[in-house]
């Protein structure tokens, strides 16, 4: 899957977890900030993000530390995800 | 001035000790209940836990109690310890008194429920708890143990569930409309909310260490504290000599984060001030505040710094003994009342036991070791999910 | 001792009673086995960000409680208390099927947030900003109750000058499955409204959410005044509830040929409605009575559906059709007793005076 690819894909996947029904895919800047301005989310999505991330690409964060750079945008978190998921 | 209401009882269960003696025997050694999950059946092995060490059937044989009932481990660990609140304030009687009788619980019958819920449709096994799922199910159920019948009910705020319920009973017996209430909390570990602390990220996978700068979380425990609040009058017609008084109490609500404590601690402050305010004290007034001090990097800087800003640069000896106990949520804040009021009676300070390294941006540290020191007046904090604060005031007679 | 006023209402229930100043025009007639709430569109109520989070219950309960607020021009109580039965089952019952079906990985923490039966309490105060007294009260029929009581000792402790009390309950999938294995409930067989006529063993579940707005200051939008509440835990006998209703009326001056109406609380359960024929004959006997739970059915906190009704009933100054229990004028009503029980465990007496 090319970044755009999954971009596309893990938008849908946001708005579906986090219940944004206002929001459009379209409507999501990947370069955006998700957190505080931007999308406007806080600590609790940032916990959602990682049962997702779990869930749909076997990969569980164990520090919520580390979210704070991986979640930074929709095309930072397309990019962690590339990097570390395990060859299917 | 209102009418005062005094402590003249008190009943504890959990993993520090059965009952009373046993468990000032393991606050005196600095003994914590906290070991590897030994009973509940979970696939985290790897946090600790402070667990009652009891399996439900050897709690049922321990209370004496039919074993072909069905009863949640909620109700089982409550028992032993409402059965020591009433022994030892020397009530025999329920009649003889308005009595009034509210627990606190969280999980209730969750313990059950989370065996059977996902085949409740079809198992016959269920069929018999269902109706014990409910928060109210182990308060009526030990309401009619006990034969309390004047005023029962269930307060239900997450962490400051046990002393919310201590608070109902003072101020209903100040309004005349009790005599004398047993209230207290408990609650049983279950699946259920290890798996919820845990999806938060809040749990340590080693000792919990409150107030320390390198704290990594909760260590769950479990337990039932209750006690006995009469008011002056009845002392003076039984003459029975209490235990201590509770002169006053705060509760505060946050309104800032669902789950997490704000960073200023308002919520915090405003309880333990409006304590303050009832008993007419100041802060200097106070020798010892046993925090709620959870381990969580949100509640020990919002805790403190609620501190600092009440206390200034005079803050008394402040401890967690969460440690010890673990957090045993909806029942810490009656546990921990009954550690204060143990604390007034004996003279002592207890420690803050795993805590190494002292948090920047606070300017006091806790109690390191057992110390023996003349209390008066002490602050009990319990803080609840959703901002649900509560303070409890002891004084000595 | 100070008077208490209820100066602000609101109510979703399975009628037409949210943002309705007046009684609906008619009563809706439900088929079903049970009766569920005609809910608002929350996001004319609720910010959508905070609302995409937020479950049924919580999102009924925080809309009455605004809007109550907004009815007795109200912006900041000095108290939040909820009573709930129910509270949060529905994120509870979701954490342990996710529980189950991922081996206890992957929970969803709003959930778990949300799962503690204070959250409606403190959603309330998160969006009002309001660093006040909160609390909440779960005890199946004594919940609504507890935190009326809470509430009227906290403004007789002179703590508070006006406190937002409500009782939230929503049905979910899951509590009526499994009530229905032990025969909780009975089949609806002939429409809701005729439900207490039309008996049977077992009773037809609701759901609803009322706040109310209690103050010691009587303003031009009171409703009534709540004189006093009595809660009676398992009673032996029906003598019990007659002895604690005559020592209510005696402590507000008041004989039983005061009382101008009594709402009772049927449900078309013989065992159950006993208590209400005893309690009637030998106290009231002649005195006009209605009943509510054909309009609402049986919940936890339907005590508080009850409330609501009469406190419409002393602001409007009558009684809508369709709830007397034999039709006929109930004449001037000066003071209104509600007498109401859940399961034949917890009884509740609430008297209400004209303001």
């Amino acid at each position: 899957m090319t970044e755009q690819e999954l971009i596309d894909k893990l938008k849908e996947e946001i708005i579906k977890q986090l219940n944004l029904e206002d929001q459009k895919p379209e409507d999501i800047d990947p370069d955006a900030p998700l957190f505080g301005e931007g999308l406007g989310l806080d600590s609790i999505d940032a916990l959602e993000i990682m049962v997702l991330l779990e869930k749909n690409y076997g990969i569980k964060i164990e520090d919520p530390k580390e979210g704070k750079k991986i979640f930074f945008s929709v095309r930072t978190l397309a990019q962690f995800i590339l990097e570390n998921q395990k060859p299917a | 001035m209102p009418p005062k209401v005094f402590i003249t009882g008190r009943g504890i269960f959990s993993s520090i000790g059965q009952g009373l003696s046993a468990s000032l025997e393991s606050l005196l050694a600095g003994r914590s209940g906290k070991g590897p999950i030994r009973i509940l059946e979970t696939l985290h092995r790897e946090f600790p836990v402070a667990e009652v060490p009891y399996h439900d059937e050897e709690l049922i044989r321990m209370n004496g109690l039919d074993p072909a009932g069905t009863y949640t481990r909620t109700f089982l660990i409550a028992l032993p310890a409402v059965k020591e609140a009433l022994e030892s304030a020397g009530i025999n009687k329920l009649d003889e008194a308005r009595t009034g009788f509210i627990s606190a619980t969280t999980v209730g019958g969750m313990d059950k429920k989370e065996n059977f819920y996902h085949i409740a449709a079809e198992s016959q096994e269920w069929l018999k708890y269902i109706d014990t799922q409910d928060v109210a199910e182990h308060t009526e159920r030990l309401a009619d143990h006990f034969g309390f019948r004047d005023f029962v009910t269930t307060a239900s705020t997450a962490c400051s569930s046990g002393a919310n319920a201590i608070m109902l009973g003072a101020r209903m017996i100040r309004q005349g409309l009790l005599d004398r209430v047993v209230a207290g909390g408990n609650e049983c570990l279950t699946r259920f909310h290890l798996n919820g602390f845990n999806s938060l990220m809040i749990l340590d996978k080693e000792a919990c260490k409150p107030f320390d700068q390198n704290r990594g979380g909760i260590s769950l425990g479990e337990g039932a504290g209750y006690v006995v609040l009469e008011s002056e009058a009845m002392l003076e017609k039984s003459g029975k000599k209490a235990l201590c008084e509770l002169s006053g109490y705060g509760n505060s609500c946050e309104a800032f984060h669902p789950t997490a404590s704000s960073p200023d601690g308002i919520g915090a402050f405003l309880a333990m001030s409006q304590a303050l305010e009832m008993a007419g004290l100041k802060p200097q007034d106070i020798d010892y505040i046993n925090a709620h001090g959870t381990g969580t990097d949100s509640n020990d800087i919002s805790e403190g710094t609620a501190i600092m800003r009440l206390f200034g640069e005079h803050v008394p000896p402040v401890s967690s003994t969460k440690p010890i106990t673990g957090h045993t949520t909806s029942a810490a804040g009656s546990i921990e009342a009954i550690i204060c009021s143990l604390a007034l009676e004996h003279g002592l300070l207890l420690p803050n036991l795993n805590w190494k390294t002292p948090m920047t941006d606070l300017n006091f540290t806790p109690v390191e070791r057992l110390e023996k020191k003349e209390l008066r007046h002490v602050l009990s904090n319990s803080f609840g999910f959703g901002g649900n604060n509560t303070c409890l005031l002891l004084s000595k007679l | 001792m100070s008077e208490i006023f209820i100066n602000g209402i609101s109510c979703i229930s399975p009628q037409e009673t949210f943002n309705n100043s007046d009684f609906p025009a008619e009563w809706t007639d439900y088929s079903g086995d049970f009766l569920s709430c005609r809910e608002p569109v929350y996001k004319d109520h609720i910010n959508p960000t905070l609302a995409r989070r937020l479950s049924r219950y919580i999102k009924m309960g925080v809309t009455t409680a605004l809007t109550a607020l907004k009815d007795a021009g109200t912006e900041m109580p000095e108290a939040i208390i909820t009573g709930t039965g129910l509270g949060s089952t529905e994120d509870n019952e979701k954490i342990l099927l996710a529980m189950h079906e991922n081996q206890e990985r992957m929970i969803n923490p709003t959930h778990f947030i949300q799962s503690t039966h204070n959250t409606i309490s403190s959603q309330i105060a998160i969006m009002l900003k309001c660093h006040h007294y909160n609390n909440t009260y779960v005890h199946r029929g004594f919940s609504f109750e507890s935190a009326l009581l809470d509430a009227m000792l906290l403004l007789r402790e002179g703590r508070s000058r006006t406190a937002l009390v409500g009782g939230v309950d929503a049905l979910t999938e899951g509590h009526y499955i499994n009530y229905e294995r032990i025969s909780r409930w009975r089949r609806n067989r002939s429409g809701s409204l005729k439900m207490i006529t039309d008996q049977g063993k077992g009773v037809i579940p609701g759901e609803g959410s009322a706040h109310f707005v209690l103050s010691t200051d009587k303003t031009e939008t009171s409703y009534a005044s709540l004189k006093a509440l009595k809660l009676v835990y398992k009673p032996a006998e029906p003598a019990a509830l007659t002895d604690a209703a005559s020592n209510l009326l005696k402590d507000g001056g008041l004989l039983p040929q005061d009382i101008s109406l009594l709402l009772y609380g049927h449900n078309g359960d013989p065992e159950g409605d006993r208590w209400y024929q005893d309690f009637h004959q030998s106290l009231f006997c002649g005195t006009p009575s209605a009943y509510y739970k054909h309009l609402c059915g049986e919940y936890d906190t339907a005590g508080a559906f009850a409330l609501w009704m009469a406190s419409m009933i002393m602001r409007r100054g009558r009684v809508p059709s369709g709830i007397m229990t034999k039709e006929g004028a109930a004449g001037d009503i000066r003071h209104l007793l509600i007498y109401t029980h859940h399961r034949g465990d917890q009884h509740v007496l609430c008297l209400l005076s004209r303001v």
